[in-house]
């Protein structure tokens, strides 16, 4: 098939077909027409919804200023797609190059961009986890559920696990003024994240906000009454709590269990692909017409010694697509790296936390600027001498400078003066992460430039 | 042009009126040393990230001794420094408290309320054209409205406004970092004493009988002194900024028939035409009051630590590595992320206001004044090579439509 050698002719009149139509998706599907790409375009997408957005549904709409209904994603232009909402890709057939649809329906490609996803965690019993009261929070569906429930009357909610979504949705009832149990198997909220001495702040502001915070246990059962509702959940140390509403928060799977048996490198821990987007094969040999974007991505990033990394986080879902779709319709030699530096945001309790960098690489901190104690700082994470990420609580302004200091493998901990600094030296302290990872050798690698496509990786002298 | 002395051209009055030859000159060096250890810095992207660099203080106190200090209250008047003079914490504290009367999210509807006002003043303002045939953009329309504006916004008396113009005037140019003549700092020091004693009386006055506007909003929340500063310095950047801001519009459009004849019949052009402005005639040109705190490393310069830097916004908003054809007035220009407001922390308090007044006066003035002509262009221009604009702006008018 011509398509498949010449690029030219694929970007007229080739076929791509994307799974997964939601963030990743339809900014791919937008990148694509935006570079000229004429071709049929076909989005699988098995929610019935066009794309919408995620992060509000866990902040403005459970607190009722924004319909879930209302975060349909905007539209940066005309996509001109075959859409086939509501409909699963069941499987993926490499030789064929088709993808088959649960309703037996096939989808012939020339290129083919995977962008499913992940999808929350369930309760792991599955008779509780359908029990009248129980919810998850990952779709629009989940989010308009719990919000009438919120707002309906009860009293006690608990909320299992207390990662960036529990939290928020533990920040949420207390502006409803509900009375709320956080249940956190670690040592303290977003410890997985962020680390012990940051997860102390958290654990500090939920208090303060009047969460009933339990950390190092973890619920055991939940408890249903007659008539299939929810009434008590238990805890490993043996309490037993009266709620109505259970939120289970424990993180995403990742949406790869259709493509099981197609040959492509796809697994729990998501689909691996080189830096531009390429899938790989189960054999470690890279795809040429396979591409995957978004949170079911995994692939190595030179900053952080090309460790295959898998973020669940909005920014790199928006700039993963783009490079996606720039490589799927060019030649060899003008593909794109994705060397996105990891970003997110949360916001709860009142304050705007951002992070960038992979702080969990980051066995030790510093407090750069501002005070834990006044809630209002940020925290710089090192790695083997450099800085490896920061992490803002209400101060997110700085952030660019860390992200700066982050791709250019800046020495840690930072010795230079700042604004709101409050110490004269900067004493690194454990950042306390459950599991700590240790990495094996030392900084090679800063980025440069200041778009992506700018974007460039240079080697430098190691700092040690 | 030899190095050490573009700082002096700059602020040399020859070049008010088109400095940006001297901005395209000074980005081939993007980080620029001066003979007295000063260093300006004129890209875009530099400038943008020392904007939002840690390791840069806007506190004036941190400067070396025996180098200028714009804006640095002497120790005589009492009053501590304005918030834009201020580093965190002090600054956040400030600002965030000064925030909770002005916007979002406690006082989200306070701005919008002005709105009818401040569009009734833009009416009489323009009804006062009826029957000339000549006018002064600057002392007829672009001055009241802002003066109006900042007023109602504090809850100051506008009928005291011929009094406080002329300390608002003296403070304006005293953040030039050149300001002509000797006896300049003790000028300025005196106007803001001045001012500040007359806000004093009247925040005095407003904790006892409390009104509309910030100062009394403020007045629970705020050490009299730290409120006197902020009420000076508002007071100063509402007199001085968006007056500019209103007559580079003016100008800009008057010497692009183009766009001005695309804008009459397009109303809605108002929105990027005010944003192109913004980046193109910005009416802060640039900061010469950060000093670095520590060694730092820019496009392959260090600044070193103690050093006073200038931000070159102006300059910065026209880098060609940033904007395409930046020389050109463009207002279809996508992706027009400019440096007018400033970036970081110290962004433009009075953004969404300036912004506010733009869109009230801009297509008002155009739609309902025809005009013939610039009478002197380039204008008479303002001293001041920081806060920059014309002094007057006549023009030639054919009449007024209602
Ligand atoms: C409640 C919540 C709050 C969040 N808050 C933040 C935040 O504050 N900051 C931040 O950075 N990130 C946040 N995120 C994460 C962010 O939303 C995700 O990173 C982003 O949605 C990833 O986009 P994606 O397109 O890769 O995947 P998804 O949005 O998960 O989309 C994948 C789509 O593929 C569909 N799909 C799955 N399998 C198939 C199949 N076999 N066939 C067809 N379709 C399929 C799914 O149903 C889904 O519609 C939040 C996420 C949630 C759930």
């Amino acid at each position: 098939m011509s398509a498949d050698t010449d690029v030219e002719v694929l970007r007229r009149q080739g076929r791509i077909v994307v799974v997964g139509a939601s963030l990743a998706g339809l900014r791919a599907a937008e990148t694509l027409r935006e570079k000229g790409f004429t071709g049929s375009l076909t989005m699988i997408g098995d929610e019935l919804y066009e794309p919408y957005d995620r992060p509000p549904l866990s902040k403005q709409a459970l607190l009722g200023r924004a319909r879930p209904e209302d975060t349909a994603l905007p539209r940066r232009r005309d996509i001109d797609a075959e859409w086939r909402l509501g409909v699963a890709a069941a499987d993926l057939d490499r030789d064929a190059k088709q993808v088959r649809l649960v309703n037996g329906d096939t989808v012939p490609y020339d290129r083919l961009l995977i962008t499913t996803g992940t999808r929350a965690r369930p309760w792991f019993h599955p008779e509780e986890a359908a029990l009248d009261g129980v919810f998850v929070l990952r779709t629009r569906d989940d989010s308009a559920r719990l919000y009438r429930k919120l707002t309906g009357g009860v009293r006690r909610v608990l909320v299992i696990g207390a990662g960036f979504t529990g939290s928020e949705v533990a920040s949420a009832c207390r502006e409803h003024g509900l009375e709320v149990t956080v249940a956190e198997r670690g040592p303290a909220p977003l410890v997985g994240a962020l680390g012990g001495v940051i997860g102390a702040v958290a654990d500090r502001l939920q208090r303060k906000h009047g969460v009933d915070l339990r950390c190092g246990v973890s619920v055991t059962a939940l408890e249903g009454g007659d008539v299939g509702r929810l009434r008590r959940a238990h805890l490993s140390d043996g309490s037993v709590i009266d709620v109505e509403v259970a939120v289970v928060s424990l993180g995403a799977m990742r949406n790869t269990e259709w493509l099981a048996g197609s040959g492509v490198a796809a697994g729990p821990r998501g689909i691996a692909c080189d830096a531009g987007c390429r899938v790989f094969d189960v054999n470690g040999i890279v795809t040429d017409d396979i591409y995957a974007a978004g949170d079911v991505a995994r692939s190595p990033h030179p900053l952080f010694d090309y460790q295959f990394l898998a973020l669940e986080h909005w920014g790199n879902a928006v700039e993963q697509a783009e490079i996606a779709a720039h490589n799927m319709i060019c030649a060899g030699p003008d593909r794109r790296p994705h060397l996105w530096l990891p970003m997110f945001w949360s916001s709860q309790f009142g304050v705007n936390i951002k992070s960038v960098g992979v702080p969990s690489l980051g066995g030790q901190l510093v407090v750069a600027q501002g005070t834990l104690a006044e809630e209002r700082f940020v925290a710089v994470y090192g790695y083997r001498g450099r800085v490896i990420a920061a992490v803002s609580f209400d101060g997110a302004k700085w952030l660019g400078f860390y992200e700066q200091q982050i791709a250019s493998g800046a020495p840690f901990p930072p010795e230079y003066r700042s604004v709101d600094r409050r110490s004269e030296t900067l004493q690194p302290i454990e950042s306390a992460f459950p599991d700590p990872h240790l990495p094996t050798h030392g900084p090679t690698i800063t980025l440069t430039g200041h778009s992506p496509s700018e974007r460039r990786v240079t080697f430098v002298p190691s700092h040690a | 042009m030899t190095s050490g002395t573009i700082s002096a051209q700059i602020t040399d009055y020859a070049h008010r009126a088109d400095p940006y030859p001297l901005y395209a000159e000074l980005r081939k060096q993007p980080v620029r040393r001066e003979d007295d250890g000063t260093y300006l810095v004129s890209t875009y992207y530099e400038v943008r990230s020392l904007a939002n660099d840690p390791r840069l203080s806007n506190d004036t106190s941190n400067r070396p001794p025996g180098y200028a200090r714009p804006g640095q209250p002497a120790e005589e008047t009492g009053l501590p420094p304005s918030f834009i003079f201020t580093d965190p914490p002090v600054h956040d504290r400030l600002r965030g408290t000064i925030n909770r009367p002005f916007g979002p999210p406690h006082s989200p509807r306070f701005l919008d309320g002005l709105r009818g006002e401040l569009a009734k003043v833009v009416t009489e303002l323009l009804d006062a054209f009826e029957g000339k045939d000549q006018v002064d953009v600057v002392e007829d329309f672009a001055y009241p409205l802002p003066v109006t504006a900042i007023c109602r916004v504090l809850g100051v008396p506008r009928e005291d406004e011929p009094r406080f113009h002329v300390w608002a005037d003296v403070l304006a140019s005293s953040l030039d970092p050149r300001s002509g003549d000797d006896d300049g700092p003790e000028k300025a020091q005196r106007a803001r004493q001045e001012l500040g004693a007359y806000l004093s009386d009247l925040i005095e006055t407003k904790r006892r009988h409390p009104g509309p506007g910030m100062l009394s909003a403020l007045a629970p929340d705020m050490t009299p002194a730290d409120l006197e500063a902020t009420a000076v310095l508002l007071l100063v950047a509402g007199h001085e900024t968006t007056v500019n801001a209103i007559t580079n519009t003016t100008l800009t459009l008057l010497r692009h028939p183009d766009v001005l004849e695309r804008f009459q019949k397009d109303p809605d052009l108002a929105v990027p035409i005010i944003e192109e402005v913004l980046r193109y005639e910005p009416p802060v040109q640039f900061v010469p009051w950060t000093t670095a705190l520590a060694d730092i490393d820019v496009a392959g310069t260090t600044i070193p630590k103690g050093s006073p830097v200038w931000l070159m916004l102006a300059a910065a908003n026209r880098d060609p590595r940033r904007f395409e054809d930046p020389d050109r007035f463009d207002p279809d220009r996508k992706d027009n992320e400019h440096l007018g407001f400033y970036t970081g922390i110290h962004y433009c308090f009075g953004a969404p206001l300036a912004r506010i007044e733009l869109h009230l006066a801009v297509p008002e003035l155009f739609r309902r004044v025809k005009f013939s002509r610039l009478i002197e262009d380039p204008p008479p221009y303002r001293a001041n090579a920081v806060l920059r604009g014309p002094r007057q702006l006549p023009v030639a008018i054919e009449g007024l439509t209602a």
